[in-house]
Formats: C-alpha cells, structure tokens, sequence
C-alpha cells in the first residue's frame, strides 16, 4: 500500500517535471533564428510551398499555441518528421533506440559488478597493495573523461593491437540477426548463429568498456569506503562476538548496509553513463540513440532533439523513481522514516 | 567550607559579538589544524601544485608557449605531423602547427570557461537554494525545488549539448549552456543545507530579534556553508572542464583555428594511430587538470572536514 | 596441588594501535582474572583502555592497526590468542559472549531483529545449525520474552529503528545471552539510555545471570552500580589495572590515589562540601609518561613513581595495588602478619 502511495507520488511529480522539460526544450528550441521550413525545404523550394510548410508546422502562431500543437502530437507519439532523415521522428527513435539500450546495458553491468567487486576487494584487503592499486585505477578512472578512454581503447586495441573491430556493431558482410530484442547479441543467441553473436560481441566490447569506465571507478571508490567504514561498526564486532561465522558477517551482514551508498548513486551514473554515450557513439559510429541525437543537433534538427531529450528524460526519471524503491528496498530506515512524515 | 565561585567575574558577558569572535577563532584555529594536515598529505600538495602550474600557464601562455602564433590562423605545412622532438615537444599537427603551443592556449580557454561558469552559476545557484531552503514548505520552496527538477531532469551533459546546439558554436554560448546546466546542482546542495540549518537555534534567535531576511540567509545561513561550497566548486572547474571539452570535442564548442582542448582530441583522433600525439597529448593534458582540481578539491575537503558546525 | 583452571585470566596482555602518526600502546601489561560465577566489575574513565581489553579477550580488534606484541589470555587454561579459528568459534558464543555499549550501533540497521537473532541461535550451538527457519524463529522468541520484551512475535519482523532504545539494549541484552554463555561482557549497559530506563536494564541483567549463573564482567563508570552488583572490581587508569579488591573492601578502604579520587568526585548527599574532579588528563598513549601513568596527576607522587612502574602489591586477601605508596613498607607488614 505505502508502495502504490509513494509510486503514485513520484510518478504525479514526474509529470509535472516532463511537462516543465517539454516547455524548456520547446523554448530553447524557438529561439534559434531561422526559419525551419526553409532549412527544411533548401533554398531553391518556391515561395509558396515554404509558406504552406510554415502553415502546417503552426510556425506564424505564437510561441504557446506552437507549444500547444506540439504538445499534443507528442502525447499521441507524433514528434513531428525530421529534417535530416526526413522520416517520422517516432520511427527514428524506435529504430535507433535498442543499439544504445544494448550499449549502455553491457556498461552498466559492468560498471557495476565491476566496481562493487573492485570495491569489495580493496576493502577487504585493506591498506595492502592490492588497495592501493584499485584506489589509484579508480580515481584515474573518476578523472578521466570517457571520450579520453575510448580514444586509448581505439587507439591499442582497435589500430594498434588491431585486436577488436573499431567500427559499428557488426563487421562487413555479416547479416544482422532476426530482431527478437533489438540487441544483437541476444538475438544472434536466441537465434543460435554463434558467429553473428561473437561479431557483434567483439564489437559491443570495447565502446562499452570504455563507457563504463567512469561509473565503475566511482561506484568502487563508494563501496571501497563505505566497507572500510562499516567493518569498524559495532554491529559487525556484536555479530563476530556472537559466535557468527565469518563468512556470514561478511557476506550478509556487512554487504547490505554497504550497498546502500552505492546503490543511490547509480541514478546519476547512469545520467553520466548516457551522456557518455554520446560521444562514444560518435568514435565508435554507434549507430544508436545518441548518434542520432548528436547528429540532430549538429544540424539543427529541432524535432528530433526535441523528442531526443523528452525521451531521455522519461528514461532518466523512470530509472530514477526505480533506483529510489531499490534503495528504499535495502534500507528500511528510508522507508519508514518517508512513511512517517507522508 | 566551598569557595565562592569564581566562575562569574571570569568570564565575559555572553553577547552575541562575542560568541561570533569565539566562532571565528574557533575557525581560524580549525583551519590551522586543516591546513597542516593539508600540507602533510602529497596527494593534496599534487593537486596543488598542478593546478597552479596550470593556472600560470594560462594566464602568461602569450609568454610561455614557444609558438605563440600557432595559435592563430598559421599553417606551415613543410612542418606538418612532425613527431614529438625538442623544437616541437609535443609534436605538430597536419597543418604544421605546434601542439605544446596550442594546449597551452587550450589551457587558458579551459580554465577561463571554467572561472565564469563558476562565477556566474554559484551566486544563482546559491541565492535560490538559500531563498528555498528558508522557505521551506512553502510555495515559493516547491516553485524553486520544481524548477531545478526540471533542469535535472535530463542527463546534464545532454542539456548543455542541446542547448549549445541550438545557438551559435562559439565560446560565449558554450559557456552560457554549460551554465544554464550547472546551476541546479548549487541549489541542491545549498537547499539541502539551509533546511537542516534553518531549525537550529541560531537562526530562530536572530528571528526573534527581528533580523531582516536578508541578514539571516547571508549573514547567519551561509557563513555555515562556505565549506561544502567551497569544496564542491574546486572540484567544479574540473567537471566543467571536462564538460566543456565534450562540447568542444563535438564541435559545439569555440571554432577553429581558436585552440581548444576537447576539439584537438577530436580532430587528432583522424590520425591514430601514426601521429598519435595529435590527438593524445591534448587528452593526457585533459586528465592532467582535471586530477589536479579534484586532488585540490579533495584536499580541501579534507581541510574543511576539520571544522564541525 | 593443582587448581582447576580459572575461567578467564589475562596475564600481562599490552595492545598496540599502530596509526599514521606512530604507535599508541594503550594496554600495557594487563592483568585480569574472573573465576566461574563471580561477578567482576571494571570500572575507569573513558578512554582507559577497558573496551579494548574486552575486545582483545574475543579478538575482535581491528586487525591492521591493533598489534598485540605480548601477553596471553586464557580461557578455562587455553590461550585465545594462540587459538585456532574453530577453536576460537567455540569461545565466541557459547564461551564468551558481549553486550555492547551503544545498542543502536549494536544492532545492524538493515536487518530484521529476527534475521539477526537467528544466525546467533543457528551457530550458537551444533544442534541448531540443521534446523529449519521456522524453527530457528520459535527458538529467537525464547532470549525476546526472557528480556521481557512484550510481542516479541512481532519484534522480530521490526527493524531496530522502530524500537526504543530501551528495548533495543533488552535485545542486545538477550542475544548475548541466547548463546548461554559461560561469561557474559556487559559493556556499560544503560549508559546511553535514560536513567530510569538504565536503572531497569541493569536490574534486568542481574536477574538473568543469577537464573542463569553466568560470571560476569561488568563494565562501568557508575561506582553505585558496582556497589550494587559486583562481588569483585577492578579499577583500570589508562591502560593498567591500578587497583582490584572485593566490592565491599574497595569502597570500604580504597587505597589507590586514583581511586580515592573517583570515589571523591562522587557527589554525596550527606557530608556536605563539593565533589572534587581529579585534576589534569589522561595521559597521551602516543607517549605516555615513563613510570607510573597516573603520576603527572597523582597528589602523593614520589620520586620512584616517575622512574619505574608500580608492580601490583598485596595488601590483603584479595586486595592489591599497583602504586609505590604501598610498597615495599606494606609487604614486610603482611610478612609480619603470616610469621
């Protein structure tokens, strides 16, 4: 009951903030000076079609009436065409969508069984070389930027090691697999062509390392201390004095409450990790959402970044409303304290 | 038999100047304890010191870079792609030009985004956070808190691209979409502070003696958050120095022939890995300020972590 | 003639912290003993070393900073340092078992009291380990209804949070003692609480160890609850024990200047006059002052005080101290008294 009552909340909030992003974005794309029509129609289209293209883009109302037209096409899953590929924006987010999903979802786990596993070690084995070694990795691995790694990454093992492929998601003249998930190494397994799938596996590889990279470096850096704290905490020395065996407090109880930390951050990291993407996308000609969306923007392709951003929104604040009920999950002093105060 | 107290013509009358002077020196010492424990550790002193260098190099680049003109319109191409050599110690680009030369300059674009992003999105984003922190639980706090949803609700990165993608690529707009994207994370941070702050005595007392609004959030609320302010914005310039390189590594950013690290990356990437050092000289000198600033950031919180309000 | 082994007996134990900045020896030469059934009370300021020593006789010291360069601690005659980790699972539990002092920090904020009591029913003993959850559950009300907590059904399924810190202590008060244990470490029971509350803990935990016949160590800095509770005390002053009588004789006639003091600061109803603190600090244990640690405060501090350490000198059955002004003068007195 307290579930419902607090996913109803969060999704009322979130409606009112997608409403506020939607203005903001129709905003700031209207002030571009210019005239869409004719970017979109190219300087030779006579007169008349321009204007009769500006009637149906509502571009002689105003800006709210603009805003209200759009609105509406938006909540029915018209976004308008795009200028650049000059198909429906809808279609164009869906085809583009799954490459990023798979991306992103391959640097997500890895980042972060990853970083927890890295952070759980160097906890473990605290003050020793090992630790040592993760802290520094980890905290290059927080300073360096993702574009910076995928250039590393490309330049040894794409060119220089020429090891992995450094283009796209599947090498020349090896057909893409039927699409189940949209994620072409499950559905090469799915469809059991082992071939496609290590193609497609050798080339998810990389871009999604170095992806990862970031997060995993900062969720092991927040498991690493919050272990280290936590091992000094009276409830693990009462557990150890009570006769629990150790493998217990070490893996039940101390593991847990240490999660939580670790857990609340990845929100952000994955606001991090997608807007990583965008410019991994670009070194690696990902053909995925980002790339679309970096291209929309280089060319000023209003519709399409305007529906890029309004979907990457509800993506963030779902993924944020689901973190929130995960850690709420692992910390009952969250949900009873919220409880308390609704 | 019990001694008449001494207590009372001891010690001084209990004014409010003179519990704000024990608070100073109180800070003062703290701060002593912090800088010594500063000092001690390397890490900090690194950071330190990088920054500084980097900071030098920046503001005297006209003077310190050995090819100053390469960072102008220049080509030479009898010089082009040569690799790193004591003329040209971080190489040359495929037009000739001396890249050492042009991360300097690259430094000052970087460190100058950086300085008035910050200096035009703290006081915003402080001002707001403090009105609502105060403001707690009422309207003007839900306007204020709503707003910065919003502008958080999408991946930072990919609002200030949005937005740098709608104006003209150039330095002034680049800093303006990086800042339209920063601010909220101040008012976050000094919301959160000022409604745990706003319930303590001190603030209710100087309530009472009827001091003005403006007299509690700048004078009573702030002074107790000039720490984690402080901390967050050294650790900042490294975060929108990257930001800003990410722009510029698109193309979003500053034009050429203007030097600017995130787009000699980009350009150089082209020629990995032959004349790697296009490319990868301008990355390393990326991660090198961006260490310096969060080892200086970290340090300083270390300092701070001293002083308990 | 040979004694059985006492139950606990620490014999000459020193613990080492190494930190950043050097090394503190905050136990030097720790002396100790509680036979079975006594009820033994610690008693010192804070920061005098007893929680340590407490942790060093379980060996749940944090590893990397804490050394122990010598000593030794023997349990029924066994050494737990020496000890093998199976052998030390038999003395964590069922040997020796510890109520900490802070019970919101005891107890782990995640977890259910049920899904923390359980594991300590499960491998309190061979028996439990096989069982089913459902019956470790029926088993977990038993150490909840002993501490007279009511619905203790339901306390299972709360988390800490949602409970009092009076109850919270009742609880860690019963997990401690739901293993049966031979000796029970009650580190300042109740301080942390309201004293009215504290006064019913400490009650509490004299009932069930005179039902149960545990030995005790009774950790605390309140002299009225070691009058009340304890058969033998112990005073501890940074890092030593400097005193050890039976409770009657200890406040009786305490002999060591540090434990006058404490007796002093005391504020009395009757008598009249103010409580006197004892002036000064406690010593720094990066570099403690040579001789005896309480000479930089001690009113009667003589020469050989700031040389050597006092040795633990007898001064009756069962009463020693480890201060010069009972020297040498005091065992040709006792010699005198056997002759």
């Amino acid at each position: 009951m307290r579930l419902l009552a607090f996913l109803a909340r969060r999704i009322y909030q979130s409606v009112f903030v997608l409403l506020g992003l939607s203005i903001l974005i129709f905003i700031i794309a209207r002030i571009l000076p210019g005239d869409p029509a004719r970017t979109a129609l190219g300087a030779r289209a006579p007169e008349w079609v321009v204007e009769r293209l500006r009637e149906d883009m509502h571009l002689n109302d105003s800006v709210p009436v603009q805003y209200v037209y759009w609105l509406r096409g938006a909540l029915g899953g018209d976004f308008g065409d795009s200028l650049v590929t000059r198909r429906d924006v809808a279609n164009d987010i869906l085809e583009f969508f799954p490459a990023s999903f798979e991306l992103v979802l391959l640097a997500g786990i890895i980042s972060g069984v990853a970083g927890i596993g890295l952070g759980t070690l160097s906890a473990r084995h605290k003050d020793t070389w090992v630790d040592n070694i993760v802290r520094i990795l980890s905290y290059m691995g927080v300073v360096t930027p993702a574009f910076v790694f995928a250039i590393m990454l490309l330049l040894i093992f794409g060119l220089a090691l020429n090891w992995l492929p450094a283009i796209g998601r599947l090498s020349d003249g090896v057909p893409a697999p039927p699409t189940f998930t949209g994620l072409m190494t499950v559905d090469a397994l799915l469809a059991g062509q082992l071939a496609t799938f290590w193609d497609a596996l050798k080339h998810l590889i990389m871009p999604a390392v170095a992806l990862s990279l970031g997060a995993l470096s900062q969720e092991a850096r927040i498991t690493r201390a919050t272990m280290a704290d936590n091992l000094s905490k009276d409830y693990i020395a009462t557990a150890r004095s009570l006769g629990i065996p150790e493998r217990i407090v070490m893996g039940r109880f101390l593991l847990k409450p240490s999660l939580i930390p670790t857990v609340s951050i990845l929100g952000l990291d994955f606001a991090g990790t997608f807007s990583n993407a965008f410019l991994v996308e670009l070194i690696f000609n990902w053909p995925g959402l980002s790339r679309y969306g970096m291209n929309a923007m280089l060319r000023k392709d209003l519709n399409a970044i305007s529906a890029v951003i309004l979907v990457l929104g509800v993506i963030f604040i779902t993924v944020n409303i689901v973190v929130d009920l995960v850690v709420g999950g692992l910390d009952p002093r969250i949900r009873l304290r919220a409880a308390r105060t609704e | 038999m019990a001694q008449p107290s001494k207590v009372e013509t001891l010690a001084p009358p209990i004014t409010r100047q003179y519990v704000r002077q024990l608070q100073r020196r109180n800070r003062m010492e703290n701060l002593g304890r912090g800088w010594y424990k500063f000092s001690r550790n390397p890490l900090s002193i690194l950071g330190a010191a990088t920054v500084l260098l980097v900071t030098l190099l920046a503001i005297f680049a006209p003077w310190i870079a050995p090819h100053p003109e390469h960072a102008a319109p220049f080509t030479n191409f009898a010089h082009a792609h040569l690799p790193p050599s004591l003329e040209y110690p971080f190489g040359t680009d495929e037009i000739g030009r001396d890249i050492l030369s042009r991360v300097i300059f690259g430094f000052r674009l970087s460190l100058w985004m950086g300085v008035v992003v910050l200096a035009l999105v703290v006081p915003v984003g402080v001002v707001l956070g403090l009105i609502a922190g105060y403001a707690q639980g009422t309207r003007l706090d839900t306007i204020i808190m709503r707003l910065t949803d919003v502008f958080l609700a999408v991946p930072p990165l990919i609002l200030a691209l949005a937005i740098a993608s709608v104006l003209e690529p150039n330095l002034t707009n680049s800093m303006v979409a990086v800042s339209l994207m920063w601010w909220p994370w101040y008012t976050r941070l000094v919301y959160g502070l000022a409604s745990t702050l706003r319930n303590e005595f001190f603030v209710s007392s100087a309530e009472t003696m009827g001091a003005s609004t403006s007299h509690i959030l700048f004078r009573e609320l702030l002074p107790n958050m000039i720490s984690p302010i402080f901390t967050k914005m050294s650790l900042d310039m490294g975060w929108v120095i990257i930001i800003g390189s990410m722009l510029s590594f698109v193309g979003l950013g500053v034009q050429e022939p203007t030097p600017a690290l995130g787009t000699m990356v980009a350009k150089g990437a082209r020629f990995l890995p032959d004349q790697w050092w296009v490319s990868i000289f301008p990355a390393l000198a990326i991660v090198a300020v961006v260490l310096g600033f969060n080892l200086l950031g970290d340090g300083l919180r270390d300092l701070f972590a001293g002083e308990e309000v | 003639m040979s004694a059985p082994p006492r139950l606990l007996e620490v014999k000459d134990l020193s613990v080492h912290f190494k930190v950043y900045s050097g090394v503190l020896k905050v136990l030097d030469g720790v002396n100790f003993s509680v036979d079975a059934g006594e009820k033994v009370g610690l008693v010192g300021e804070t920061g005098c070393g007893k929680t340590t020593t407490m942790k060093a006789i379980l060996r749940i010291l944090p590893h990397p900073p804490a050394i122990v360069p010598k000593g030794e601690i023997l349990f029924k005659g066994e050494d737990i340092l020496r000890m093998k980790p199976d052998q030390m699972r038999r003395v964590r539990g069922p040997g020796i078992s510890m109520v900490f002092q802070d019970p919101t920090a005891a107890l782990n904020p995640v977890f259910t009291i049920g899904e923390q009591v359980g594991p300590v029913i499960r491998y309190s003993s061979p028996e439990n380990r096989g069982l089913s959850r459902r019956q470790i559950r029926q088993k977990a009300l038993v150490p909840l209804q002993e501490v007279a907590l009511a619905d203790p059904e339901r306390l299972l399924d709360a988390y800490p949070i949602q409970l009092s810190g009076g109850m919270r202590q009742r609880v860690c008060i019963g997990m401690a003692l739901a293993t049966n244990p031979e000796l029970l470490i009650a580190d300042e029971p109740g301080t942390s609480l309201d004293v009215t509350i504290q006064d019913q803990v400490i009650r509490l935990l004299g009932e069930l160890v005179e039902r149960k016949r545990t030995s005790v160590i009774l950790i605390t800095h309140s002299l009225g609850v070691v009058r009340e509770m304890t058969d033998r005390v112990y005073v501890m002053y940074a890092g030593n024990m400097v005193e050890v009588a039976p409770t009657p004789r200890l406040f009786a006639n305490p002999l060591h200047p540090y434990t006058r003091g404490l007796m002093e600061a005391v504020p009395k109803l009757t008598g009249g006059g103010m409580a006197m603190g004892i002036p000064g600090r406690l010593p720094s244990y990066q570099h403690p002052p040579p001789g005896c640690r309480f000479h930089t405060r001690c009113p009667h501090v003589m020469p050989v005080c700031r040389r050597e350490k006092p040795p633990l000198f007898r001064v009756e059955a069962g009463h020693e101290v480890a201060c010069f002004l009972y020297g040498p003068e005091v065992e040709r007195h006792s010699s005198e008294l056997a002759a």
